[in-house]
């Protein structure tokens, strides 16, 4: 069976820090208690997500931390209740039907969740059995995943002394140990060396290419141009773009990017720029603390350098810095935004 | 309900408590037998202790032997797992119903309790004899106190594991198990407590007082000792009281 994933405007309200992202617990003085005197906080998560991941499809969300990106993973596997809308993992309502939708998915959490008390070969196999696989299977599909994933020859080591890396790869071996239709992967690079991060980039499209549906969230740009077929772009809980990779650096204007600093404003510059042959959109930085930043849009880079040094000169401003990005999704995110995805 | 998932899970515990076997054992009995071997053996062969003492001891040890293995064997991995290495995670994502995972936990601390409460009795029974009396009238009451006890303790752990932070074990142990233990007429029969009208209610609302004299009701019922059909109600009443909130917390503390 191939499964797709479905969201209709999903949203998220945290009244108390998301155990997810805390990692501290209900202290005494935490709670109820206090609750009639200090208006509980209120953090949106999510404000409204919409997506349509096609069966078989590799997709990408994209975003800076906090965007909503491991939000919208936690609803999707069953493990963050929505304060609206609605998810669905093939045709099974992720809040209605969950055991039906755990059975369908695999997920790689963003930090190792391993069980220490167990050897990485026993990681494997236990996973199976909660799944159901039987002991033959079991016992072939955790050879065949060590194996792959190299970890082979400490198969029967625990898992505490492992590197984060090997620690990264076995989640990932266990996340596919039952099978599963849909994968989640919760920026499974980070952290990872460049050797292991092709390895793995190579056993996700191996995976995928059997048909599975791979959801994965990143920030890391490389990784959603390489891995990606589609890429929604998420910030503050809201999506705010959603395409190709090529289609999205598409629509940066001119593709190319100069960020450019100068030693005092004049808005007789920002005028003088827009002529400039192959400036698409000249825009003041919304990212800077001064206005003296001029960000532009350009399907040119490195040639423009000079004209745009000619024109400071007459217009008698001093051009301090400029910085030029090639075609990319971190210019389409700065686009969008106006803050760079590192932020 | 998924049986397949359930047991799986249930081995993997039992897997990983025998591979802890050793620290398993010194960590539930080490405590309880050299009280048992101070108060029982050594205050009442030197004359400060009589020697029926060591018969009213044994079911208050058997008692606090059932509650910390209880408490500790499902309340321990719980903090652990849901705050630090967020082992539960997998678990979680298991096929099955949530509060399944609890209930396997609670049934596994029960299991671990009641060979915890069953062992003292051969164990402090060879380090205090001779002088030990039981008097095991009603072999059905016995079983279902015990039964009652290790549920308590399973189930206490449960909430307990689900409602405290990492940072409030010491506190866990320091302002919960502690005075539990000493006002939970372990070391005591409740009647002992006669002179002190006030704290003789007051500990009314502390289980292992229930605990201590249900086993000291069915163990050595030639002591004095709460009703059995009492305590049998109040242990049930804890139970499911302990079990309901130490589900909510759970469901709580494993969705968002």
């Amino acid at each position: 069976m191939l499964a797709g994933i479905r969201t209709r405007d999903l949203r998220k309200i945290y009244t108390s820090p998301p155990p997810l992202a805390s990692g501290g617990g209900f202290g005494f003085g935490s709670g109820r208690g206090k609750g009639k005197k200090q208006p509980k906080p209120q953090i949106v998560a999510l404000d409204g997500i919409s997506l349509d991941i096609l069966p078989g499809e590799i997709f990408g969300l994209l975003g800076p931390n906090g965007a909503g990106k491991s939000t919208t993973l936690g609803i999707l596997t069953t493990r963050v209740r929505p304060t609206g809308g609605q998810a669905w993992i093939g045709e099974l309502d992720v809040w209605r039907e969950q055991v039906a939708v755990k059975r369908l998915i695999g997920v790689v959490a963003q930090r190792p969740n391993l069980d220490f008390a167990l050897t990485a070969r026993e990681i494997l196999l236990f996973h199976g059995a909660y799944f159901g696989v039987d002991s033959h299977q079991r016992a072939e599909r955790a050879d065949v995943l060590l194996d792959r994933f190299k970890l082979r020859d400490r198969g029967d080591q625990m898992v505490r002394g492992f590197s984060g890396g090997m620690m990264q790869r076995l989640s990932i071996a266990r996340a596919m140990m039952h099978d599963p239709q849909v994968l989640f992967l919760d920026e499974p690079s980070a952290g990872l060396d460049p050797q292991t991060r092709l390895l793995l980039w190579e056993i996700i499209r191996e995976y995928n290419h059997s048909g599975k549906t791979i959801l994965l969230t990143t920030h890391n740009m490389e990784e959603a141009d390489a891995l990606c077929q589609r890429l929604a772009i998420i910030d503050h809980g809201r999506n705010i773009a959603l395409g190709t990779p090529g289609e999205l650096k598409a629509s940066v204007p001119g593709g190319y990017l100069l960020r450019l600093r100068f030693g005092s404003h004049s808005p007789e510059l920002l005028q003088r720029l827009q002529t400039l042959t192959g400036a698409r959109e000249v825009r003041a930085n919304p990212d800077s603390k001064n206005d003296n930043s001029i960000d532009v849009y350009a399907d040119r880079g490195g040639p423009l350098v000079s004209e745009i040094a000619n024109l400071a000169s007459s217009a008698n401003v001093e051009l301090c810095d400029v910085h030029i990005s090639e075609p990319s999704l971190e210019n389409l995110f700065l686009h969008h935004t106006g803050r760079s995805l590192r932020d | 309900m998924n049986w397949k998932t359930f047991l799986a899970l249930l081995a993997r515990d039992a897997h990983v408590a025998r591979r802890n076997f050793a620290p398993l054992v010194l960590q539930t009995f080490l405590q309880p037998m050299m009280f048992v071997f101070i108060f029982g053996r050594v205050m009442v062969s030197s004359g400060y202790m009589p020697a029926a003492y060591k018969s009213l001891l044994l079911p208050g040890i058997m008692a606090i032997s059932m509650v910390f293995t209880g408490v500790w064997a499902v309340a321990m991995p719980l903090i652990a797992e849901f705050q630090f290495t967020r082992e539960i995670e997998d678990r979680l994502l298991a096929p099955m119903e949530i509060s399944w995972l609890a209930i396997e936990k609670v049934f596994f601390g029960t299991l671990q309790a009641l060979v915890a409460g069953l062992v003292v009795i051969p164990a402090a029974w060879l380090l205090l004899r001779p002088g030990v009396e039981l008097n095991l009238r009603s072999p059905l009451s016995f079983a279902c106190v015990t039964l009652l006890v290790a549920l308590f303790s399973a189930c206490g752990g449960l909430a307990l594991g689900c409602s405290i932070s990492q940072t409030h074990i010491g506190l866990m142990f320091s302002m919960v198990l502690t005075p539990m233990i000493f006002f939970g007429c372990t070391y005591y029969p409740w009647s002992a407590l006669a002179h002190f009208p006030i704290l003789q209610k007051v500990v009314l609302v502390n289980p292992l007082v229930y605990a201590s004299e249900g086993l000291r009701g069915t163990l050595v019922p030639q002591f004095p000792h709460l009703p059995v059909p009492a305590v049998l109600v109040a242990l049930t009443l804890f139970d499911a009281a302990f079990l309901a909130a130490g589900l909510r917390q759970f469901r709580r503390k494993a969705v968002s």
